[in-house]
């Protein structure tokens, strides 16, 4: 049984990661921005899981306020009696049109995305670190894959997060630390509502399940639904006066 | 809110398919502002939950599916509109708890059961779903979020039971479930000789079963006319029921559309034949499994493309009591004249109307018809509706997409009083759907 502290799981793929970990009897506690939605998140796992009121544990925590990661992450180790997987998939979103219009909102995802949530990960991994190791897992995306028209902002920021993910994990798979670094495709959440279906959308259930096997297995990029693997291999190849043409 | 280029949105019966697209989120009302419908899993047959023809967005529910409460001493049950039927099933069948009916899919959503007021095999005994609802949270036309009962705004609670989402977006259900004493069922079933046998034993079983329904082959006439099987059930007893949970069944996927011919008048014929001597016992009694009993076109997943591209509607209608026993036979014979082209016949009496304003049952005979769409098909639906208004009876706004608003208003005494409400709620028509459009009168 595990010990997972979620930032994120009120919401689409957390939420469905959360509900499969809660399944089969992990202990959760759960981080995000709003406490009513939390608390009803929280209950929800719990009936599910057939679980007493009150064993899921909540605690606010904003990733555009990177001051209370400490307490929160401290709160999680009270309540859990220490935690040995952190799962994050909270992030900020908008489409690059709306980003290169307001550039307030373009500086609140690019910190909130890349620099808090490098942030975050470095105090969860201090927590992991000195009880001898655990399990992080984080979503970045797809579209760090690659500088694409779409996605220039959005993907810069988790383009960031991927190779601050590969370096903690060269750094620190000696001491125990299991780095994994979820990159899905596109994937029909309310993150993606505003933007048209493309082909080879995941639904954030089957996501969910690819995440906690690689949790389980210790894989450290996960590409999620799988075929976006080979989509991406392809989209790295192209040559940039290609991508310059094209849309995606 | 322009559409987005080439995205389609279509019921279950994949007629009509419209310009359109869903809207999904966790937080239904937020994205219901200012949008015309929501829409669950899409288990509709025609155009309930389609936008009508100026809008092109409608909010798709299926992401806000927590759980809220549950008392495991009352049964009580609280949630988001998308919770899924499939997911109550899963958590609390094993805990043995059930939802109090059930419509013939488990993919369908809390607010959807409650926008069409479900009805399933218990009718005649347990009601329409809205029976069993205590309260519905809604938020109307004006945007503000009305929690609506019996008791609390009476008039909008009747109205949205069964109100096709056009009283406002359901964004949370409460809702008694039942225990019951193990996952399995016990069923008997019977081979009926035709529509007359069939009727009376239809309603001799219902004062000592709680589950009835049955299967008519439409395409037999004359002597043989709504010749069939007879299913009547209950729960198993644990002493009856096999010691092991019912595991999940396996679930066969129609890969993709299916030619036309495949559903043609060679294949119903040798079908229905099949079923009827397949049963050849006169009566059989068994366990079976619940996804068995309630459940059995679930396991064929994309079961719609057997249809081919233009796709199937149902037509269900009740013929009330009063109609006489003859009305059934009636309505058949107007099928069967027009080479009876239906794969799928299902009958089933209904007991007294519930709280709904529109909601379909009341005490009769409902008949519900599985037909592939060809060019004929909205004057055979033609047909079948002035037989319907003839008798008395109406049909279920959940399977329809070929109906004429005339017809629907001869069947419909009762759209008045319901409109009254939509205008007191939603005066400038705000919520609609291409079903509204087509049927109420509503602004295109």
């Amino acid at each position: 049984m595990r010990k997972v502290v979620v930032l994120g799981a009120t919401k689409g793929i957390g939420r469905a990661v959360a509900r499969q970990l809660a399944a089969r009897g992990d202990a959760l506690f759960l981080l995000g921005r709003d406490p009513t939605d939390l608390a009803a998140s929280a209950r929800d796992l719990e009936i599910r899981a057939a679980r007493a009121e009150g064993s899921v544990g909540t605690a606010p925590c904003d990733l555009e306020r990177p001051d209370d990661f400490g307490a929160a992450l401290d709160s999680a180790g009270v309540v859990l009696g220490g935690f040995d997987t952190v799962v994050v998939t909270a992030g900020l979103f908008a489409t690059q049109d709306r980003l290169e219009a307001e550039p307030k909102l373009a500086r609140r995802l690019l910190t909130a995305d890349f620099a808090n949530t490098v942030v975050f990960c470095e105090e969860a991994r201090r927590h992991l670190l000195a009880r001898g190791g655990g399990t992080l897992c984080v979503f970045t995306s797809v579209a760090g894959e690659r500088g694409r028209k779409p996605v220039v902002l959005y993907g810069a920021a988790k383009a960031g997060l991927t190779h601050y993910l590969e370096g903690l994990d060269h750094k620190f798979h000696d001491k125990g630390l299991r780095v994994i670094c979820v990159k899905p495709g596109f994937v029909k959440t309310g993150m993606t509502a505003g933007l048209p279906t493309p082909p080879f959308a995941g639904e954030p259930e089957g996501v969910a399940r690819d995440v906690v096997r690689a949790i389980d297995r210790g894989t450290p990029v996960v590409y999620t639904p799988g075929i976006w693997r080979l989509i991406m291999m392809v989209i790295r190849m192209l040559p940039r006066f290609v991508m310059r043409k094209i849309g995606f | 809110m322009l559409g987005r280029k080439g995205e389609t949105l279509a019921g279950w019966g994949r007629a009509p398919v419209v310009p359109g697209h869903e809207v999904r989120s966790e937080d239904l009302a937020r994205i219901a502002d200012g949008r015309p419908l929501s829409r669950g899993l899409g288990r509709s047959y025609g155009d309930s939950s389609l936008p009508a023809a100026s809008d092109r967005e409608v909010v798709s529910t299926v992401l806000a599916d927590r759980i809220l409460s549950f008392d495991a001493d009352s049964g009580l049950l609280r949630a988001e509109a998308g919770l899924s039927l499939d997911e109550i099933y899963r958590l609390f069948l094993p805990r043995g708890w059930f939802v109090p009916v059930t419509p013939g899919t488990k993919f369908v959503t809390l607010g959807g059961m409650v926008a069409a007021d479900v009805h399933g095999k218990n009718h005649h005994k347990s009601g329409c779903f809205g029976a069993h609802v205590l309260d519905i949270k809604v938020r109307v036309a004006d945007g503000r979020t009305v929690r609506c009962s019996p008791m609390i705004e009476p008039d909008l609670f009747r109205a949205t039971i069964g109100g096709m989402g056009l009283t406002g977006h359901i964004l949370e259900v409460a809702f008694k479930m039942v225990r019951v004493p193990s996952p399995w069922i016990w069923q008997e079933s019977e081979r009926m000789p035709n529509i007359e046998a069939f009727i009376a034993a239809l309603k001799g079983a219902s004062a000592d079963w709680p589950m009835t329904a049955g299967w008519i082959d439409c395409l037999s006439s004359g002597a043989k006319m709504g010749r069939g099987i007879l299913f009547k059930g209950r729960w198993a007893t644990p002493e009856e029921a096999p010691k092991h949970a019912p595991r999940p069944k396996r679930r066969f996927s129609i890969p993709f559309d299916f030619p036309q011919f495949v559903l043609g008048p060679l294949s119903i014929r040798a079908f229905n034949f099949l079923f009827y001597w397949k049963h050849l016992r006169q009566v059989q009694r068994r366990i079976v499994h619940p996804e068995s009993t309630f459940y059995p076109l679930d396991m064929l997943w994309h079961w719609n493309r057997m249809y081919g591209r233009r796709g199937l509607t149902q037509h269900q209608c009740v013929l009330p009591n009063e109609a006489g026993a003859g009305a059934a036979r009636r309505f058949l014979e107007v099928l069967t004249a027009r080479g009876g082209a239906s794969f799928l016949c299902v009958i089933k009496d209904c007991g007294p109307e519930g709280v709904g304003m529109l909601s379909f049952p009341r005490p009769g005979i409902s008949i519900a018809l599985d037909i592939a769409v060809r060019k004929d098909t909205p004057a055979l639906i033609d047909a079948l509706n002035e037989c319907v208004v003839k008798e008395g009876g109406r049909i279920y706004l959940a399977k329809d997409a070929f109906t004429r608003a005339e017809h629907f208003r001869a069947m419909e005494p009762r759209l008045e009083e319901f409109q009254r409400v939509r205008r007191i709620w939603d005066p400038n028509r705000k919520l609609r759907s291409a079903q509204s459009v087509r049927l109420f009168g509503d602004p295109p």
